[in-house]
């Protein structure tokens, strides 16, 4: 590995100076440095993408919010990652993302164990100013393990990289666009037949939300557990060195 | 790298030696997917699952991508169309100029849904995010030929007349 040749830059998030290496991202550092930023499609051991901007800051002389888990930092960046208007942001999205679909948390079988509800939470959202939309998405129980309840999905993505990056079947993709985006296996096929499908449940462990679980629980039940997800990543980067 | 060859099912079909062609062209690289999906679009008319499982193969990408790219895009269609097709410009100057009325209309008149085909066959009725023909607000694209400043009156006149003309 060539950690010599990377450089340090130092930089200021919320006030505190930190330094970091080059090549990592604002989220990253802030991690390490026990500042703590709201994500949802972020996961550690999993590709960022940026898709739920939940993880936007602000930086100095720039007007723009940049979400926190895609941008790298520089020398001198001065980062804020809680303000008025990232808190007003922050929480349009997640009232977004409430009204979109159906996310009743008193029916939900991860009440209580759900990352969007948590998020909620923290943010402190008590009123969705937006219709809700309440589409009838479909259920998919036809594996006999798992269920699909594409009603609480968020798109995050989570399942379809962690599927395709550390399982590395790609079972799962997004179909559609807009509105009528889906998460699907294979060709749109019932997750039952899926033939490419391994039946690890590394997706629906690492869903945030009810929209995957493990057939058989009930209301609150299906608490989800990540701890494989950076252990696997540390071994295979072990295994490539 | 282990050399993993998709199983794949022999055919005899014709058209499918068209797609392979395309593929060749592009050394079945990822990247050709959409190259592709037009080739199969072109040779069958829509795309259906049996030939994406065959394309998927070849290019050696997962199903869920190559379904993914093709839903993804207005352009593929994943049903046999009809015998004709409209395609009603949803854009923004088409949008205002009343393109809601003749879908309305064709909806009505040609019991079809947007997005779907006449029973009979004759009539397949999709949409099109803009076809870049502003100025002949509201645009229909009828098999290929742009038909622009629409009533409901005239684009039903006129989807008739196309369908009368080959009976």
């Amino acid at each position: 590995m060539s950690d010599q040749t990377v450089s340090i830059k130092t930089l200021k998030i919320d006030g505190r100076d930190v330094s970091a290496r080059a090549d990592e991202t604002i989220l990253a550092v802030a991690q390490q440095n026990g500042i703590d930023i709201p994500t949802l499609c972020h996961l550690d051991g999993l590709t960022p993408v940026g898709a739920c901007r939940l993880c936007l800051v602000e930086i100095a002389g720039s007007n723009k919010l940049l979400p926190a888990c895609v941008t790298t930092v520089r020398e001198g960046m001065e980062v804020f990652t809680e303000s008025e208007k990232l808190n007003r942001y922050r929480k349009m999205i997640l009232e977004l993302l409430f009204s979109e679909r159906n996310h009743i948390c008193a029916v939900c079988v991860s009440n209580g164990h759900c990352d969007l509800q948590d998020l909620a939470v923290r943010l402190g959202v008590d009123f969705i100013r937006y219709p809700y939309l309440h589409p009838v998405e479909k259920v998919d129980a036809s594996h006999d393990r798992f269920v699909q309840d594409d009603n609480r999905c968020v798109l995050c993505g989570r399942c379809v990289r962690v599927c395709g990056e550390l399982e590395g079947a790609h079972t799962w993709d997004f179909m559609g666009r807009g509105v009528q985006t889906r998460v699907i296996t294979d060709l749109d096929t019932p997750w039952g037949e899926s033939d490419s499908c391994t039946r690890c449940g590394k997706c629906v462990h690492v869903c945030p939300t009810g929209a995957l679980i493990e057939k058989g629980r009930s209301v609150a039940e299906m608490a989800k557990r990540r701890q494989f997800l950076p252990y696997l990543t540390l071994m295979r980067q072990e295994d490539q060195q | 790298m282990i050399d993993y060859v998709h199983p794949e099912v022999p055919t005899q079909d014709k058209r499918w030696r068209l797609v392979q062609a395309e593929m060749r062209k592009h050394g079945n690289a990822h990247s050709a997917l959409i190259q592709t999906l037009h080739a199969v679009q072109d040779a069958y008319g829509y795309l259906d699952p049996e030939t994406l499982e065959r394309v998927a193969a070849n290019l050696r990408l997962p199903l869920s991508k190559v379904w993914g790219v093709a839903t993804f895009y207005q352009h593929f269609r994943m049903k046999p169309s009809g015998k004709h097709t409209c395609v009603l410009c949803t854009g923004t100057a088409c949008y205002i100029k009343g393109a809601g009325e003749l879908q309305r209309a064709v909806e009505e008149y040609f019991k079809v849904k947007l997005g779907g085909t006449t029973e009979d066959g004759e009539l397949s009725f999709l949409s099109a995010r803009c076809v870049g023909a502003c100025g002949l607000a509201p645009v229909v694209v009828v098999d290929g030929e742009a038909v622009g400043k629409l009533t409901p009156e005239a684009l039903i006149n006129h989807l008739e007349g196309v369908i009368d003309a080959d009976q």
